[in-house]
């Protein structure tokens, strides 16, 4: 009799909770609002089968619970018929979530032509960055080019590579409205490259090139998180990316390249 | 009303069978037996033992992740021990060894109709394979620099680097204890599933089995089918870390220094991990399961509603669930094309399993429900699952779980479906077959005590906990620091978390007294206390001597589940009740 009140406190107070409680994700930052709308698809659906579960058990309870010279149960091995309707029912329930789910991720995964590349390499425990120069292109790396003088292993025999921006201190920058794919490599453990405002994440891996895509929408500082085990400093793993207009941005790329240049005048000690 | 007889009267002259096993010391009886009830209840006490060692690891990780100002002695090292120990200890060492070395060691003998394993030497091994790799794990505790804190995944590189605390020993010795394990464990399963096709008593047709036989089986075959995954992986990271080999290690660099290592994949680890680790997610579901239904029919005195349905279903996820292991892996770097192929058969997964709890629910509907304390487990462990199951469709639907992926959104997850429902089951069980195994019933008042403050605290624990990965909080953090996305009110919510933590664990100490105390200070059960119909409730003898049976075993006549079977005398009618003695229809 108790539990049945209690499973109802619990469907009840879940929902409650759901609608009420402050604890929501941020804002998003990215085109990636279409996975936000995914997301809420399923809270729906979801939802609703648990709150029409939660409370059909609290009502069985309540309404079938023993009783002395209680209504005798019936004995009913199978219905067919129900069974076939529940299942059909699920089904549809199921493709509901699933399809747009698979619309968004073909859509996930297809890298529009126009998206320019950035890199960010994962090492314990920092984030380190490149960019192409005017060429659009990053240069070829290898790990064993890795050294003080080449924290990227970028390979000096690739012409490619020459202009590259290599950007220090765990601080990207990105235009808003522009598609950029960004390449993921480590050079030691696995990473993952995580932007909570930005949805997408995606590992790093060494001996491996990851990549995903986003198109920044909205202007603002942002953490950058390493969101794969690392070692003991994992949660430590931090950068920021900035997201602004174009002109912020060019600037922001002219100084990098300023500086780029002054460093490859002056080799690091 | 008639007085139906309980099986055949109890016989006081012990039989004799050469083909069985008879022990011939105290040593043999109680230490290194053979008979499979002794061999459950050796695996049960272990697994619980370790259980609680697991419990404690978990409160200190709560306070660190609640009040990390006050546990200053746990610093990031320590943590990651912390979360790595309790996630293996407890997927592994406690719900698989409970669940198939000590649930089914007991139950599958005695629910077919058996005297005992077909293979009680190996049975035995098995047992103590279990106890060295138990051993063996502990053991990194007192070696230098402790346990591996490379997380319960093991994922290499990080795993067998320095920068990950036990990278020493830590990383070897849990290793080395998962291939025991798996040694040990093959041995038990092939018992468990040829007793269950070459052992039934005549009449015992596999679509009379009780379910919770069909779940252990189940499991079972795919635990033979998965381990080697595992144990395959774990060999591999042993070369690599001990021989140089390359399996998993690509060319890298550590603190600066080039390794040797080149040309190794890390996500060939990760497939062969969730080859195993996915299956595995069933090989505890499936059990829980059937035991539940079981739980739900007898103590609601109805038959399991869609019976066949319920069998297709646990053979339809234990099939299904070796296609869907990359959805661990929809970030992982593996080829995005993969995403469409798991995310859909992760998805159909759900069907089979929403078709297990709508029969479960419809097995209440007109009902006669005793709310004992196994009914009470069996519906808190309905509503946890139903919960933690449609939080998978998150996490299945590969676009969504982009941004939910190694947060604590998947932490919440996986704790309801696998960590609390389980356990609810596992409760339940041992409040409704404590009485067969000793002969006296659990105390109801601290059993239903119990089931409250586990119930309602632990879906506390763990309901507010998906809001904090939906907030983006990762998983595997020992503390937040600073960061912009992530608000104060978010950390009270943590604190709040780890005093429910506190609570629920301090309570399962009143469940560890009842079962202490009652084993003396219990009342006496009789044989069959629950008025249930499977076999194990018809034995001459309570608790079943070897052999179970005495002189003949039990001949089957009938389902488990007639309950309240219309012109019958009795609610209940036994499977191994002949038809004319029963009355109503057969």
């Amino acid at each position: 009799m108790l539990v049945a009140f209690a499973i109802l406190l619990v469907v009840v107070g879940s929902v409650l909770f759901h609608l009420l409680s402050p604890w929501w994700w941020t804002p998003v930052a990215s085109n990636w609002g279409t996975i936000d709308t995914t997301i809420t698809i399923t809270f729906w659906i979801t939802g609703l089968v648990f709150t029409a579960v939660g409370l059909f058990v609290a009502y069985c309870v309540f309404r079938f619970r023993h009783r002395p010279g209680g209504e005798r149960p019936i004995y009913e091995p199978e219905n067919r018929k129900l069974e076939g309707w529940l299942t059909g029912l699920t089904a549809v329930g199921v493709a509901a979530m699933l399809a747009p789910g698979l619309l968004v991720w073909k859509h996930f995964i297809t890298v529009p032509p126009e998206a320019a590349d950035v890199e960010a390499v994962g090492q314990q425990w920092q984030w380190t960055f490149r960019l192409p120069g005017d060429d659009g292109r990053l240069g070829r790396t290898a790990i064993r080019l890795v050294g003080p003088d080449n924290p990227l292993g970028i390979d000096p025999a690739d012409p490619a590579g020459s202009d590259d921006i290599v950007v220090d201190g765990g601080e990207l920058h990105l235009p808003t409205g522009q598609p950029i794919r960004v390449l993921l490599r480590s050079t030691d453990v696995l990473h993952d490259f995580y932007v909570p405002e930005f949805r997408a994440k995606m590992d790093l891996i060494p001996g491996m090139v990851t990549y995903f895509w986003l198109t920044p929408t909205r202007s603002g500082t942002f953490d950058i998180l390493c969101a794969e085990l690392c070692g003991v400093g994992h949660a430590f793993m931090r950068g920021s990316v900035v997201v602004e207009d174009a002109v912020a941005y060019r600037s922001w790329l002219e100084d990098q390249k300023g500086r780029m240049v002054a460093r490859l005048a002056t080799p690091s000690e | 009303m008639t007085e139906i007889p309980l099986g055949p009267a109890v016989e006081t002259e012990p039989f004799h069978d050469d083909d069985l096993y008879h022990p011939r010391s105290w040593l043999t009886k109680y230490v290194f037996s053979q008979d499979a009830k002794v061999i459950a209840i050796q695996y049960s006490a272990t697994a619980l033992f370790l259980g609680f060692v697991a419990l404690a690891l978990s409160w200190l990780m709560r306070l660190q992740l609640g009040f990390p100002d006050l546990v200053t002695f746990i610093d990031a090292d320590a943590y990651y021990q912390l979360i790595t120990m309790h996630g293996m200890m407890m997927v592994v060492y406690v719900l698989t060894a409970l669940f198939l070395g000590g649930f089914g060691n007991y139950l599958i003998p005695l629910m077919v109709g058996a005297r005992d394993m077909v293979f009680p030497y190996a049975n035995m091994l098995s047992f103590w394979l279990y106890l060295v790799a138990v051993v063996l794990l502990l053991s990194t505790f007192f070696l230098p620099g402790g346990p591996t804190g490379a997380g319960w995944t093991l994922y290499p590189p990080q795993a067998i680097l320095s920068g990950t605390p036990g990278q020493e020993w830590g990383i070897i010795l849990m290793l080395l204890s998962l291939i025991v394990f798996v040694i040990g464990f093959t041995m038990g399963g092939l018992n468990y599933v040829v007793t269950v096709l070459q052992g039934r008593t005549e009449g015992m047709t596999l679509m009379r089995m009780p379910l919770t036989v069909w779940g252990i089986f189940t499991a079972s075959v795919m635990a033979l089918l998965a381990f080697p995954a595992l144990f395959v992986g774990a060999v591999m990271m042993l070369f690599d870390k001990l021989l140089g080999t390359s399996f998993f290690m690509p060319a890298l660099i550590e603190m600066g220094e080039h390794l040797k290592y080149g040309g190794g994949s890390p996500v060939l680890f990760q497939h062969l991990f969730w080859f195993f680790g996915h299956p595995e997610v069933y090989i505890v579901a499936l059990p829980a399961f059937g035991i539940v239904s079981d739980l739900i029919s007898t103590h609601a005195r109805r038959n399991i509603f869609g019976y066949r349905m319920m069998v297709w279903a646990i053979i339809a996820i234990g099939a299904l669930s070796f296609v869907v292991w990359a959805h661990h892996m929809y970030v992982s770097g593996m080829n995005p094309y993969f995403g469409f192929f798991f995310a859909t058969t992760t998805l159909i997964i759900a069907i089979p399993t929403a078709i297990k709890v709508y029969n479960w629910i419809l097995t209440l509907w007109r009902g006669d429900i005793h709310l004992t304390t196994p009914m009470l487990f069996s519906l808190g462990f309905i509503i946890t699952f139903v919960n933690g199951g449609l939080t998978g469709l998150f996490l299945g639907n590969v676009v969504v779980d982009v941004p939910l992926s190694d947060t604590m959104f998947v932490v919440a997850h996986f704790h309801m479906v696998m960590g609390v429902a389980p356990i609810l089951v596992i409760f339940g069980a041992i409040y409704h077959w404590y009485p067969k195994v000793t002969g006296r019933m659990l105390h109801e008042g601290l059993g239903k005590l119990h089931f409250w403050i586990t119930f309602l605290g632990a879906y506390a624990i763990f309901f507010p906990m998906h809001y904090l990965g939906l907030i983006g909080v990762p998983r595997r953090y020992h503390e937040m620091g600073d960061a912009t996305f992530f608000p104060e009110s978010a950390q009270s919510l943590n604190a709040a978390i780890t005093v429910m933590a506190l609570v629920v664990g301090a309570f399962q100490f009143v469940f560890l007294f009842n079962l202490i105390w009652s084993l003396r200070r219990g009342e006496p059960a009789g044989g069959n206390p629950w008025r249930a119909t499977s076999l194990e409730w018809q034995t001459p003898e309570t608790p079943p001597p070897h052999g179970n049976w005495g002189r003949t075993v039990p001949v089957v006549y009938r389902w488990a589940y007639d309950y309240n079977v219309p012109g019958a005398a009795e609610d209940f009618i036994p499977q191994n009740q002949p038809p004319a003695a029963a009355g109503g229809m057969a």
